[in-house]
């Protein structure tokens, strides 16, 4: 390239990698050392704040918490999309586009409307402040998008492979179970990504619908952060930590992402 | 109008390729000689190496190693828009959001053609192509032979164009269009006189374009010449399998002092041999020239294929399958009879290759 | 591919979907309407009020404060974040080892839990212990996110720039990536400049999924709430408090159930018709 057009995504992700280093920065540190100097790198390197988080049950209970509704939530979303996504993208049936569009715009809803009415609602079904709540209420946005997603791959696979299946006397459950999903895996891995991704990150819901025993991780940030001062180093840590499981997830799939937006949906 | 000059052109799409390892390259060796105003066919399976020789060609590649010259010119290293090429691909490539119009100017335009001469050149292609009613619907619009024809206007508006490359452009045209284009281009052939350079697998549409037919495998230019001549003297047995249908008969054969021996008779061929030569010998004969007779080699009729015009028979003789192309009407023998080859006809091919082939 | 048959049991495979979607939208959605027609003093006594709720709430200046901060804000991230993604998407290395090390590193902010984000930036740009902060106060600028409104209002662009643009990136690049070599070898035989080559093949192909990334982007910004909430707190004053942030004030921290519910009812409309208009408008030129 004659002229430097790299330096285009470089810079780029110079300046996404600026408050990550940050956070870092910070949580290596003691708050005194954050409060009284401002350094570039920890002067007295200590990793205290992460040695409370680990050993701290109020923390990390919060991460055991998050990381729980978040699973629940993908298997069932992507679950109960399977069966769905097959019939919306094999059939035709009474009212089948409206149901689709329904779908879709149950993404486009607010969570700040929900709030309050979720609050209610599942207090009133007993399941206030378990991790199944969470991942339930994030079902919601999650099933449309799984269904979404798993429908536009199921549409590129020809109607004869079913057909030559039954054709070979397999019937429906082994079929769908040992000929079509392998087939399309990479789109089940696509929706499990998304689900897991906007799962985990969204939070006015999972705080509003638990408070001590499901209390996910950024409940447990945001109480410390009013209540005692301004412990910025712990913080710090435990933002860091809560980086690590999205930054695992994408190195794994690192492959289909180069991949794979461009399949599917897409 | 210029001669195009191959030397030594090699090709490997690996970063490092060995001289050693014959599989690191996409194409051998090749030096060629192609006269201006020809229509040439590369014909060859898949993979054989044609596309890469007419992106070679076209300077949408630059070679490994070797030469390019067009005409005295040496373009090796020229991109594509200064050789006067133009080339059409596989499946029909036009400016969506443009008017057909457009898209036959855009070449003009950009090359900053003043607006005048491009309205003449546009109306005068459009009207070479039949498209001079649709000049102003949106390309998009247009059914896939259309917009394969667009894509060759764009090539033919240019005055300066010598050469005009085809890879493949039929592949997704109907069968019952493909005849119609494919009659086009001959006319425009004609009336053009750019040289035309046709890729493809399909033996048909090479014997029926071209003057002078490249046949190509892994790599390898194996033999140019006129339909004719890759017919009746196939210059290797590839040639002879892939061209014609069916193929050629290839069978086995051994040499002994000049005489050609086939399942234990003498073999009269049209080529001479001499001496007893090393590696796999075989004769080469088409189902066209196999006959049945009176006597001759002892065989068992296996099948019938009747394809309309005439019938495949597959005779076997011991571990020999043999193939006869009997016209339609003939009346065939029992299950047990003779066949002989026309002498004429009969081709010796050493390790594949044509005795005294070139 | 074979059509699609007509089967009504297909009503089956969908039931589980629409149980669960059902609970967790009908319910609530009818809660919201009910309410937002009632009045209550307490003791679960409820009067029927009519539309006197949304009366209040299309007239209240609150509310159209925070629509306006709302529509403002949202317009001023599309047109950063639109042309920024593409501009990255067109710069990206087409194949090679840096293609993935480029897509990792930038889909990282994508994962963050929304309030870390918003936590991370909160210490970045603190005025004096901040990197941000600090850097900016030295240049000359009298920075305070906390205190001053128009700091708050950069902040918080900034802020979301650096955690959506990369959506707009990725999709970018895999409608990019998704064009086939031949339109650009037949633009090179046909002396065409990148500038054209971007107008006449790379834009028009990125049709479908520079659509998905504006309708995204212009949902997921009009319903923002925790990052600018963990941030500023929809401060100073309320000079940052977008739609979501008023609403869950007025429900959850007044429980104004009524209003609430009005209001609730009044935005998630006007995100569908938002959703609705751009769709077509991008979609006009599609089937000609």
């Amino acid at each position: 390239m004659r002229k430097p057009i790299w330096l285009v995504p470089t810079l780029y992700i110079v300046f996404l990698m600026l408050p990550i280093y940050w956070l870092l920065n910070m949580s290596f540190k003691t708050t005194n050392e954050i409060l009284g100097a401002f350094t570039l790198w920890p002067q007295n390197f200590t990793i205290e704040n992460y040695v409370k988080i680990f050993t701290d049950p109020t923390w990390y209970n919060g991460y055991i918490n998050s990381v729980t509704y978040v699973l629940i939530n993908t298997v069932i979303s992507v679950s109960v999309a399977l069966p769905a996504a097959y019939a919306f993208s094999r059939y035709r049936f009474l009212g089948d586009k409206h149901l689709f569009f329904w779908l879709l715009t149950n993404r486009m809803a607010p969570p700040a409307v929900f709030a309050l009415p979720f609050f209610q609602l599942y207090s009133a079904a007993n399941l206030f402040d378990t991790p199944i709540a969470v991942a339930l209420a994030h079902c919601l946005f999650n099933i449309p998008l799984a269904v979404w997603i798993l429908e536009g791959f199921m549409s590129g696979i020809p109607k004869e492979l079913d057909e030559t299946a039954y054709v070979d006397g397999y019937s429906f459950p082994r079929f769908f179970v040992k000929v079509f999903i392998p087939t399309i895996a990479a789109g089940i891995g696509v929706a499990a990504f998304f689900c897991f991704m906007f799962s985990w990150v969204e939070l006015l819901l999972a705080k509003t619908l638990t408070s001590v025993a499901a209390k996910p991780i950024a409940a447990t940030m945001t109480r410390t952060a009013s209540t005692s001062g301004y412990e910025l180093g712990l913080l710090a840590a435990a933002g860091a930590l809560t980086i690590i499981p999205g930054a695992i997830v994408i190195y794994f799939v690192r492959h289909h992402i180069a991949k794979g937006f461009a399949l599917g949906r897409v | 109008m210029s001669m195009i000059t191959l030397k030594g052109i090699r090709h490997s799409y690996m970063p490092s390729p060995s001289l050693a390892r014959d599989d690191d390259w996409a194409l051998k060796e090749m030096s060629l000689e192609w006269s201006d105003g020809g229509a040439y066919a590369l014909l060859g399976p898949s993979g054989c190496g044609k596309t890469t020789l007419l992106n070679i060609i076209s300077g949408l590649l630059i070679p490994t190693q070797g030469e390019i010259w067009f005409g005295d010119k040496n373009v090796t290293e020229e991109p594509a828009d200064t050789r006067n090429i133009a080339q059409v691909f596989q499946f029909p490539v036009v400016y969506d959001t443009m008017t057909v119009y457009d898209n036959l100017a855009f070449p003009l335009r950009n090359r900053g053609i003043d607006e005048a001469l491009v309205d003449k050149r546009v109306r005068e292609i459009g009207e070479m192509l039949d498209l001079s009613d649709r000049l102003a619907t949106r390309a998009s619009g247009l059914t896939a032979d259309g917009k394969q024809k667009i894509s060759l206007g764009r090539g033919l508006v240019r005055e300066d164009v010598n050469v005009i490359m085809f890879d493949e452009p039929l592949t997704v045209i109907d069968p019952h269009l493909k005849w119609v284009l494919r009659s086009k281009l001959k006319e425009l052939h004609q009336r053009v006189g750019a040289t035309m350079i046709y890729v493809t697998h399909d033996q048909t549409e090479a014997l029926t374009f071209a003057d002078q037919v490249v046949v190509m495998h892994e790599g390898g230019v194996v033999q140019i010449g006129t339909p004719v001549e890759l017919f009746e003297r196939p210059k290797h047995t590839f040639v002879g399998h892939f061209i014609g249908s069916p193929g050629m008969n290839v069978l086995p054969c051994s040499i002994d002092n000049g005489q050609v021996i086939f399942a234990g008779q003498q073999v009269q061929t049209v080529d001479v041999v001499s001496g007893a030569p090393n590696g796999r010998t075989e004769i080469g004969i088409r189902p066209e020239f196999v006959s049945f007779s009176e006597q001759g080699l002892a065989v068992s009729i296996v099948k019938v294929i009747d394809v309309g015009r005439a019938s495949i028979v597959e005779v076997r003789h011991a571990d020999h399958i043999i193939k006869l192309l009997v016209p339609e009407g003939t009346s065939l023998p029992s299950a047990e009879a003779y066949i002989q080859f026309a002498p004429a006809h009969t081709h010796v091919y050493i390790n594949g290759w044509l005795v005294g082939g070139d | 591919m074979a059509a699609k048959t007509t089967n009504q049991k297909a009503w089956l495979f969908v039931l589980p979907v629409i149980v669960l979607v059902a609970f967790n939208a009908v319910i609530p959605l009818m809660t919201v309407v009910n309410y937002s027609v009632q009045e209550t003093f307490g003791n679960n006594v409820f009067f029927f009020e009519g539309v006197r709720w949304f009366a209040d709430v299309l007239h209240s200046e609150r509310f159209h404060a925070s629509l306006l901060r709302q529509m403002a804000f949202t317009g001023t991230i599309l047109a950063i974040e639109i042309p920024l993604g593409v501009a990255i998407a067109l710069t990206m290395p087409k194949e090679g080892v840096w293609v993935s090390v480029c897509l990792v590193l930038m889909a990282l902010p994508l994962l963050i839990p929304w309030n870390v984000v918003g936590a991370m930036w909160n210490i970045f740009a603190l005025p004096e212990i901040g990197l941000l902060g600090r850097v900016l106060n030295v240049l000359g600028f009298d920075y305070n996110f906390t205190q001053g409104p128009v700091a708050a209002w950069f902040t918080t662009i900034l802020m979301d720039v650096w955690h959506w643009t990369s959506l707009v990136v990725l999709l970018a690049y895999a409608g990019l990536r998704s064009i086939p070599d031949a339109y650009f070898q037949a633009a090179k035989i046909d002396g065409a400049g990148s500038w054209a080559v971007f107008r006449h093949i790379q834009l028009p192909k990125m049709k479908r999924v520079l659509t998905i990334a504006v309708l995204l982007r212009l949902m997921d910004s009009f319903m923002i709430y925790t990052e600018p909430f963990v941030l500023t707190g929809g401060g100073p004053g309320n000079t940052t408090t977008f739609l979501s942030i008023d609403l869950v004030k007025i429900a959850l921290g007044q429980f104004d159930l009524g209003p609430a519910a009005a209001m609730s009812l009044i935005y998630f409309l006007i995100v569908l018709l938002l959703c609705w208009v751009f769709y077509t408008l991008m979609m006009k030129n599609e089937d000609q």
